[in-house]
């Protein structure tokens, strides 16, 4: 495998280079078995018991955006990477990388959001850091929250275990928040009203287990749900079949996409999951996904097939089909 | 049907309407393979086609007679090295900001340098989604001299002739502007004028006509006698614009027809054929694998010479190789097709492009990358 030669903004698209950056450095060094599936927590095993514990930093530009902040993605981001292993949120963590100069009142304001987060999420921020560095050393404030949390005794959820015929589910409506944020980032001025869909999402995902038959669970974020079914799908070597007029994208946010040459399978999202059920099992947990407020929208998008060569295949509206690969590089804007 | 749904409406990526058009399709293939050789070749002259085809899976519901070629309409593609490497030159520039669409950081000069590794470097280079925001960017930094990379065709032009004639309006010194761009009806005549053509069709693009209207590719139908169909961009235009096509060389005619006629007006948009013609005047083109050709593109009229971002800052135009082994100049004349190309996939993919088909996301190589063959 080839020696990484240098760090380039795309390494941290969530897509193929992501991957490779982590394989390439991290995987090398770190090598070890609760690593190693690289899913979105990880387990680890205490006598009577199993926990799972994740990390992730947050860097958005703009700090405040329609429907969310810093604050909330960073709460709800690692709540969701625990959630979706099946664990329940015991503690979070909060470390904070302050730039030099910025505003007191827009950090009180990020904080009281990151509470508000965490309250509905029913976990508490247990421990935390600050550290200031000089003016232009950072970007106002990058937030990294860890989190740790309790899989209840019985419950055991991989991409790995994913089988023939598994029907995938996606929690509503997809590419809000990736939208959301360009559209205030580069002030687009896209109307529709287009707000991120942040939220901590571990009461959905508790309220779905409930059905026997879910064998995996995913976090749709950075590279959107083409990149997390590139990583199921090399998880459990089985093709992902999805129908594109079921996957569910809000109007607004569809023509948002389209004019912007942006597919909206490869936009960040931070309140969507993907839950790959039992065939059988499928319109019990659809059911149930409905019924909760961050699952209204849910909707089964397609299915796993066991194929010689596994990809992840698109049947499209019009009747015709193609791959999905991870996502390539970063998403740009085109230019007619 | 609401007025919004004429122009996207999910009726237009109907399954069943499309599931129709195939059924026709694959009627009228086999009636005018037989007049054209066994096979007949539409093209696609643009990328947004191509991109619309490859992303639609539609490659697949063709009926074996007929080959979709991808034509010279992707704006990065086209762009001939010696230009690229003058956009590299200004972004060197101490204290330039250069402005760009998203669509241009990629694409590597003769130097295997693309903006990104500038941006590396130090350069400062800003992705705005409208030379508008380039324009106002000079107007907030007037201390700054921000150029605007202004390259593609009938479709960018008028728009970048808009901030221009802003900038001029409002007397901002301290901003300028390439003038790379391309016309499509002189690129349809380079085509036809080879004599190893085998095109019996073209899909053109929507966007383009809704600019210029349709008289300008009259020439295409009588003197080269090939049909061709102004085609919007959802699923079902283009198959009823190869239906359209497919019709014409069944009874043997050759017209310029309307697919899209819910967007395009015959005349076109004559407020933005007047700012055209205000700001720009028409011009040799240097084009990738083609060369520098008279009257194919528009370089800044007298008026607005002041504002060409080459002139002010005098980056002479230099001939550039090819990067080696790179088949996108014949790809972009409809000669081959990316798989055709020895670096397609192995060396040359989209997050390390050799070429500009496989750099720019209307490109055709990283359309049949992106969404298989």
């Amino acid at each position: 495998m080839a020696v990484l030669d240098k760090v380039v903004l795309a390494h941290g698209s969530g897509g193929r280079l992501s991957r490779e950056l982590v394989e390439q450095v991290f995987l090398k060094s770190f090598s070890n078995p609760a690593l190693a599936p690289l899913e979105d927590a990880a387990e680890v095993k205490i006598p009577g018991a199993t926990l799972a514990f994740t990390t992730d930093s947050y860097v958005v530009t703009p700090v405040e955006f329609p429907g969310a902040d810093i604050g909330r993605v960073a709460v709800c981001g690692t709540v969701n990477d625990l959630a979706v292993k099946g664990a329940r949120p015991l503690a979070l963590s909060a470390g904070f990388i302050l730039e030099e100069g910025f505003s007191g009142a827009l950090l009180t304001r990020i904080a009281a959001s990151m509470r508000r987060a965490a309250e509905e999420a029913g976990v508490k921020i247990v421990t935390g850091d600050t550290k200031v560095v000089e003016r232009g050393k950072a970007d106002g404030v990058f937030i990294n929250t860890s989190g740790v949390g309790l899989i209840p005794k019985g419950r055991s959820l991989s991409s790995a275990f994913v089988k023939h015929g598994d029907v995938i589910i996606v929690s509503g409506g997809l590419a809000d928040h990736g939208v959301a944020v360009m559209n205030a980032r580069d002030r687009l001025g896209l109307q529709g009203g287009i707000k991120s869909d942040a939220a901590p999402l571990n009461g959905l995902t508790e309220a779905v287990l409930k059905v026997p038959g879910v064998r995996a669970m995913r976090d749709i974020t950075r590279g959107g749900l083409a990149t997390v079914l590139n990583e199921v799908s090399g998880a459990c070597r089985l093709t992902a079949e999805v129908e594109e007029n079921s996957v569910p994208v809000s109007a607004a946010t569809r023509n948002a996409c389209a004019l912007l040459g942006l597919d909206p399978m490869y936009v960040a999202n931070e309140g969507k999951i993907a839950v790959f059920t039992a065939a059988a099992a499928a319109p019990a947990a659809l059911k149930a996904m409905r019924a909760h407020r961050y699952g209204r929208g849910a909707a089964i998008v397609g299915r796993m097939v066991k194929e010689k060569k596994p990809q992840v295949r698109l049947l499209t509206s019009i009747g015709g089909s193609r791959i999905m690969l991870m996502l390539e590089g970063e998403q740009l804007p085109r230019i007619c | 049907m609401k007025n919004s749904d004429r122009f996207s409406s999910p009726l237009w990526r109907d399954r069943a309407l499309g599931a129709a058009a195939v059924a026709e399709m694959e009627k009228l293939a086999p009636r005018a393979a037989a007049l054209t050789g066994g096979r007949v070749n539409f093209m696609e002259v643009c990328g947004t086609h191509t991109m619309a085809i490859a992303a639609s899976g539609m490659r697949k519901l063709f009926p074996p007679q007929l080959k979709m070629l991808s034509g010279p309409g992707c704006p990065v593609c086209v762009t001939s090295q010696g230009d690229i490497d003058r956009v590299l030159a200004l972004a060197e520039l101490p204290g330039v900001i250069i402005t760009t669409f998203g669509d241009m950081l990629k694409v590597k000069g003769s130097r295997g340098l693309d903006l990104h590794a500038m941006r590396e470097r130090g350069a400062d280079i800003r992705v705005v989604y409208s030379p508008l925001d380039a324009v106002e960017l000079a107007a907030a930094e007037p201390a700054r001299q921000v150029v605007f990379i202004g390259v593609g065709f009938e479709t960018t032009a008028p728009v970048i002739a808009g901030a221009v004639a802003r900038a001029k309006a409002a007397g901002l010194k301290n901003f300028s502007s390439t003038a790379f761009f391309k016309l499509v009806p002189p690129a349809l005549e380079l085509l036809l004028s080879d004599p190893e053509n085998r095109i019996h069709g073209f899909m053109l693009p929507g966007h383009v006509s809704a600019i210029i209207g349709l008289e300008p590719y009259r020439f295409v139908a009588e003197k080269y006698k090939v049909p061709c169909v102004v085609t919007g961009f959802e699923p079902l235009d283009i198959l009823t614009g190869v239906n359209m096509l497919l019709r014409q060389v069944v009874s043997g005619k050759a017209l310029v027809e309307d697919e899209y006629f819910r967007v395009v007006r015959k005349a076109g948009n004559p407020a933005a054929q007047r700012l055209m013609a205000e700001v720009f005047t028409v011009s040799a083109a240097s084009w990738r694998a083609i060369g520098t050709v008279p009257a194919t593109g528009l370089e800044f009229s007298a008026a607005y010479a002041g504002f060409d971002a080459v002139k002010r800052f005098k980056i002479p135009y230099r001939d550039a190789p090819e990067p080696k082994g790179c088949l996108c100049g014949g790809i972009l004349l409809g000669k081959a097709l990316p798989p055709d190309c020895k670096l397609f996939g192995k060396v040359c993919t989209p997050s390390n492009a050799v070429g500009p088909c496989m750099v720019s996301s209307e490109g055709a190589c990283a359309a049949w990358f992106k969404y298989g063959a």
